[in-house]
């Protein structure tokens, strides 16, 4: 059974396995790019010197950000490691503490990322490249090596399910909001192993900004990839950014999905995943519960579109006396944006801290890991058991609006109760 | 290939994540052994301390979701644990275990903790001593079971490369 009109998924995986590839079989695939951080590197940096060939330099991309700047003299081993390679092998994609941010934004700024492509990274939330049209999925370190010597890696050919969200938004509701409706439906493994295409009216009026946001959270329902068909308004981000030529992959009429979910757009309001999996989705206004922290940043959503929409809700006002306020940019140039837009002086003003990028935060490691019992509401995407810090501590996933409007109030609430 | 595995069961419930696994804040070494003091540590504090050679993780559904992080499996593998049985499996962590030889076997088997499981993945049988209880499980695809009678990944791509050592 080979159908003719295919997904794109289907459509990428054939372009690059030089094949017509079907669904459920093994297929070895070309990589455009394979991407690696400072806590998977290391591990793919041992692996490699054991092959006998020399790297493939092109498609290697080196980006330290979970631990950098350095965390500790562990953590800073681990990020020479990542230097001493880069230098070693001449790889020319490496992007040091002060010149890049958290991975898959600077993928994405830097124009490693474009329609058609196949990328890897070992990261699970390498799907967020699947906003431009992108197959992108996360691997694992020893499979990294093997794709920095060989430049190909198998692929099981996935299912694709179609999630069409259609109509207007409301007010201060995002991709974020999206996202988690869609993840609250289908559960933490409603899309595990499966290929996700995220359409619709709602989908193609929002900023590339908010779709990164809805593909990076393609993995918190076991996605591979989260796609979502390219446009005029990639094209218009990629001009002048990208590398390479590339060309739109969209599916053909007539593919087949396991599953068509739609959603009414118009009816989606601003949610919160609470604690511990991010598909425990309510809506914030139901929250209630009082945090101790607020952070905004990260891959899902530390860009300057993010930062903006909690300035806007932040000006003039003051972060409650009972929350830390935790500002990070998830890239430099995100940073210089916000600095240039004067975002600083308002986050300064209403009382939050504001860092350099680094993911630290977000999955428990340095720069504002919570301590027992205590409670963030966070821009991240995942909120499992001690994902901030301690066992006990509890993390709500909500989009920048929930998270400026709750850092104002000291408990969260829907963005509404601050600016209606 | 090893191909009969046995040891006393660690059950675990459903969408077991990575950071349960091995919380982040060990990220900082890739040495299986170091990271087997730490695995489970806030899942099943008391896990590294009596953990035994060849023990088997028994777990529900979307074992080993979240991060891509291989530490997860490397964990597993340094505090001697010989397989994970689990109703299904989160992907990265399945392929992860795949590419690095720590055997993943997808069954529904009723468990309680410190039953003798046996896996025999030459015959795709996996047992519980103390129950009585045997399921089969589906085999592995060709391309999958090769990479596994290889040694993982690294063997299957130096053959390809044709590397020498």
């Amino acid at each position: 059974m080979c159908p003719l009109a295919k997904t794109i998924a289907e459509k990428i995986l054939s372009t690059k396995a030089k094949r017509q590839v079907s669904v459920g079989e093994i297929v070895e695939a070309e990589v455009d790019y394979v991407m690696v951080n400072d806590i998977t590197g290391p591990a793919a940096f041992d692996e490699f010197d054991a092959l006998c060939v020399p790297i493939k330099r092109d498609k290697v991309v080196l980006i330290p950000d979970h631990y950098v700047p350095n965390k500790d003299v562990a953590s800073a081993v681990q990020a020479k490691k990542m230097r001493d390679f880069a230098k070693r092998h001449k790889v020319r994609n490496y992007y040091d503490v002060g010149a890049g941010g958290v991975c898959h934004q600077l993928m994405i700024e830097l124009g490693f990322v474009a329609p058609g492509r196949l990328i890897v990274g070992a990261d699970s939330h390498t799907c967020s490249y699947g906003a431009l049209g992108a197959f992108a999925t996360g691997i694992g370190s020893t499979e990294a090596a093997t794709v920095f010597a060989r430049g190909v890696l198998w692929f099981k050919v996935p299912e694709s399910m179609k999630f069409v969200v259609d109509g207007r938004l409301r007010k201060h509701v995002s991709g974020k909001d999206i996202i988690l409706r869609i993840i609250g439906d289908i559960g933490v493994e409603g899309a595990r192993y499966a290929s996700m295409e995220v359409e619709g009216s709602s989908i193609s009026s929002l900023p590339l900004s908010d779709r990164i946001t809805i593909a990076n959270m393609g993995i918190e329902a076991g996605a591979k990839a989260c796609i979502l068909p390219p446009d005029k308004k990639v094209d218009t981000f990629l001009d002048g950014r990208v590398r390479g030529k590339f060309k739109h992959v969209l599916a053909d009429p007539g593919a087949e999905y396991s599953d068509v979910r739609r959603y009414d757009g118009r009816e989606i309001v601003p949610l919160v995943a609470k604690p511990y999996l991010p598909s425990n989705v309510v809506p914030a206004s139901e929250v209630g519960v009082e945090i101790d922290q607020a952070y905004l940043g990260s891959c899902t959503n530390g860009r300057i579109e993010d930062l903006r929409i909690a300035a806007k809700l932040l000006k003039g006002r003051r972060v409650h006396s009972g929350v830390r306020m935790l500002v990070v940019p998830a890239t430099k140039q995100v940073f210089d944006r916000a600095a240039k837009e004067g975002l600083f002086k308002i986050f300064s003003d209403a009382g939050a801290y504001i860092s350099g990028p680094t993911c630290g935060a977000c999955l428990g490691g340095y720069m504002g890991v919570l301590a027992p019992g205590e409670r963030c509401v966070s821009s991240t995407n995942r909120n499992f058991v001690g994902r901030m810090g301690a066992k006990d501590s509890e993390v709500y996933l909500a989009s920048p609006a929930v998270v400026a409007a709750s850092a104002i109030k000291g408990r969260i609430v829907d963005p509404s109760e601050v600016d209606r | 290939m090893k191909k009969s595995l046995e040891g006393r069961a660690w059950v675990f419930g459903d969408n077991v994540d990575t950071d349960q696994i091995i919380p982040a804040e060990y990220l900082v070494t890739m040495d299986a052994r170091e990271l087997a003091k730490h695995a489970f540590e806030k899942a099943k504090p008391e896990f590294a301390k009596i953990v035994r050679r060849g023990d088997v993780v028994v777990a529900g559904r979307n074992f080993g979701c979240g991060s891509s992080r291989e530490h997860a499996p490397r964990a597993l593998m340094g505090a001697g644990v010989s397989c994970v049985v689990a109703e299904s499996f989160a992907r990265i962590f399945f392929r992860n275990a795949i590419n690095i030889g720590l055997p993943v076997v997808e069954a529904e088997l009723q468990t309680n903790e410190g039953d003798r499981i046996v896996v025999n993945l030459a015959d795709g049988v996996v047992s519980n001593k103390s129950t009585g209880q045997n399921k089969s499980f589906a085999a592995y695809p060709p391309f999958v079971m090769m990479l596994i009678q290889k040694g993982g990944l690294v063997p299957y791509t130096k053959e390809a490369l044709g590397c020498r050592r």
